[in-house]
């Protein structure tokens, strides 16, 4: 009889089992995408200071959550509190609000279980701007302006791009006002890991030796595992941002898949032409290009549009990863070459290979759409851009001054596993392993030791 | 001709081969190593449980040296090493008999 009475209480839910069922398991896949990035990342650099490369994608995850579900979440899919800029902040403070099922209102899914897959979302954002300043960074400073910048960067700009208007429901003005088209978050997600990236790059500075050395990845083998996690998981990402087991989802899965595929040919193919090899490292990173760019287009696109975007996205980010010799940044792990430049290829190519027989049913220039979309598109990108470079170079600028964002030189010189965890990632010797030190952390005796 | 060997601090290894390159010496033997000095005596902490390790890590670079270079690349290398704290390592120089450069055949000083 409680149960009964309790389910009048509620009143009708619209609940869907087969929904929910895929919502679960998608999000399930975009936490996978952490992992997967961080052993991206972590191959890519020196093996002296792998661990904490992986380390700020894990402290980032942990710090993300909690901060989204304080106050995140409210900010970028609250009520509006006017212009389309935030969401009320107090609206679902602590995310406790929607343990009552008829929170969900009119949703085929638990808002509950779309906070959670919302802020995995701004993890894998934040974990992503760490590349750009990778072997330098001091980590609790690293994990202050995870912090703060996922409620002042990626919050208001997940409103202005992902909260649709519904009901009395106000959302952000990029997705209602102007009407641009971001099916998984190429604004809020690619474009503004590779601003804010940049913007950290020109904080921090370059690494020591940047230019004079090579500094190449040192194990490629967990950079291919890294990509070939972050495909796999991305299908949550790409197609769980349908909210639903439905005919969109399988289209943005075909062109998630198609985009990954022709990614990764357009950049090796670009190398075999351009250097005479087609290299792991570049099949890695061309799959990441095309997934990135089919990330906000994937809705909108035929198959045959998919490939094409995948493809021109990995032959272009190809190029634009050496941008950075030329002028100077560095971009540690090419957040810049591959999430901007990838993200603005995908936001803006909308107006361009947009098909209105997609789901999100807009022409593009080249089927007789105009310029229209093209322009809001263009519009919102750059806004994205702007913003998420402007805030987060300040933020970097104003923790450098405060708590220093630079580790010592002769930290960064020796290895920031040791120096930051007090490990190593790689004990290979074999006769003195146990007995050798500098895989701990030290506690010298002498007070003169270093 | 001299063997001279230096045991520095992995941070400091790069300074070390800029001076040597500074005085014209381009060729060098780079190992990673662990060695127990004076700096011995260390307590490493993993897990929250205490150990006593007697080896810390260690760069070894050896270079063979003409006998009238020998002064300016012991004290080239000693003044790059130097932090002024314990552990920054040791310089000592041993006598060759003789060198073989492989590809030619050259020996001694030819060879160096």
């Amino acid at each position: 009889m409680r149960v009964i009475a309790h389910l009048l209480l509620a009143g009708p839910s619209n609940i869907d089992t087969g929904d929910t069922a895929w919502l679960l398991a998608a999000s399930a896949l975009v936490l996978l995408m952490a992992p997967g990035l961080a052993f991206f990342y972590g191959g890519m650099v020196r093996s002296k200071s792998v661990l904490n490369m992986m380390m700020m994608t894990f402290g980032a995850l942990g710090v993300v959550l909690i901060v989204w579900t304080a106050v995140g979440y409210s900010l970028a899919f609250g009520d509006d509190i006017g212009l389309g800029l935030l969401g009320r902040p107090t609206q679902y403070a602590g995310l406790g609000q929607l343990l009552d099922p008829a929170s969900n209102g009119t949703s085929t899914v638990p808002l509950l279980l779309f906070a959670m897959f919302q802020g995995l979302f701004c993890v894998i954002t934040a974990a992503l701007v760490s590349g750009a300043i990778a072997d330098r960074a001091r980590f609790g400073t690293w994990l202050v302006f995870v912090a703060v910048w996922s409620l002042v960067v990626y919050a208001p700009v997940a409103h202005w791009v992902f909260d649709i208007s519904a009901g009395d429901h106000h959302g952000g003005w990029l997705a209602n006002a102007v009407g641009i088209v971001d099916f998984a978050g190429g604004m809020p997600v690619e474009i503004c890991s590779g601003a804010s990236g940049l913007a950290l790059a020109l904080v921090l500075g370059r690494r020591l030796g940047f230019g004079r050395d090579p500094m190449r990845p040192h194990n490629l083998t967990l950079v291919m595992i890294g990509a070939g996690l972050l495909w796999f998981g991305w299908y949550g990402f790409n197609a769980g941002s349908a909210l639903g087991a439905n005919h969109k989802a399988a289209v943005v899965f075909a062109t998630t898949t198609l985009a990954g595929a022709a990614g990764t040919l357009g950049w090796i193919a670009l190398e075999r032409w351009r250097d005479g090899k087609a290299t792991s490292f570049g099949a890695a990173s061309g799959m990441v290009a095309g997934l990135v760019a089919i990330t906000p287009s994937g809705g909108s696109l035929s198959p045959l549009g998919a490939i094409a975007m995948g493809a021109v996205a990995g032959a272009v980010c190809a190029i634009a990863v050496g941008l950075k010799h030329r002028f100077g940044y560095d971009d540690s792990l090419d957040v810049v070459g591959v999430h901007l430049v990838g993200g603005l290829i995908g936001t803006i190519g909308i107006g361009i290979l947009g098909t209105a027989a997609a789901p999100t049913g807009v022409d593009g220039l080249l089927y007789g759409g105009g310029v229209t979309q093209l322009g809001r598109q263009t519009l919102g990108a750059l806004v994205v851009l702007g913003y998420a470079f402007g805030v987060s170079l300040l933020l970097g600028r104003f923790l450098d001054r405060t708590l220093g964002f630079r580790v010592a030189r002769e930290h960064e010189l020796g290895g920031l596993d040791l120096a930051t965890h007090g490990e190593a990632a790689y004990d290979l010797h074999t006769v003195t392993a146990g007995r050798a030190g500098g895989h701990g952390i030290l506690r010298p005796h002498h007070p003169e030791e270093d | 001709m001299k063997l001279v060997t230096a045991v520095v601090k992995p941070h400091k290894w790069e300074e070390v081969k800029e001076a040597l390159e500074a005085l014209g010496i381009a060729g060098m033997t780079v190992s990673e190593v662990s060695g127990a000095g004076r700096q011995r005596g260390h307590t490493e902490v993993y897990r929250g449980a205490e150990y006593d390790v007697s080896l810390v890590p260690k760069v070894r670079i050896e270079v063979l040296v003409d006998d009238h270079d020998l002064d300016d690349v012991v004290r080239a290398v000693v003044a790059a090493a130097r932090t002024g704290r314990i552990g920054d390592g040791k310089v000592w120089v041993t006598p060759v008999e003789m060198v073989v450069r492989v590809r030619t055949g050259e020996r001694d000083e030819a060879a160096i």
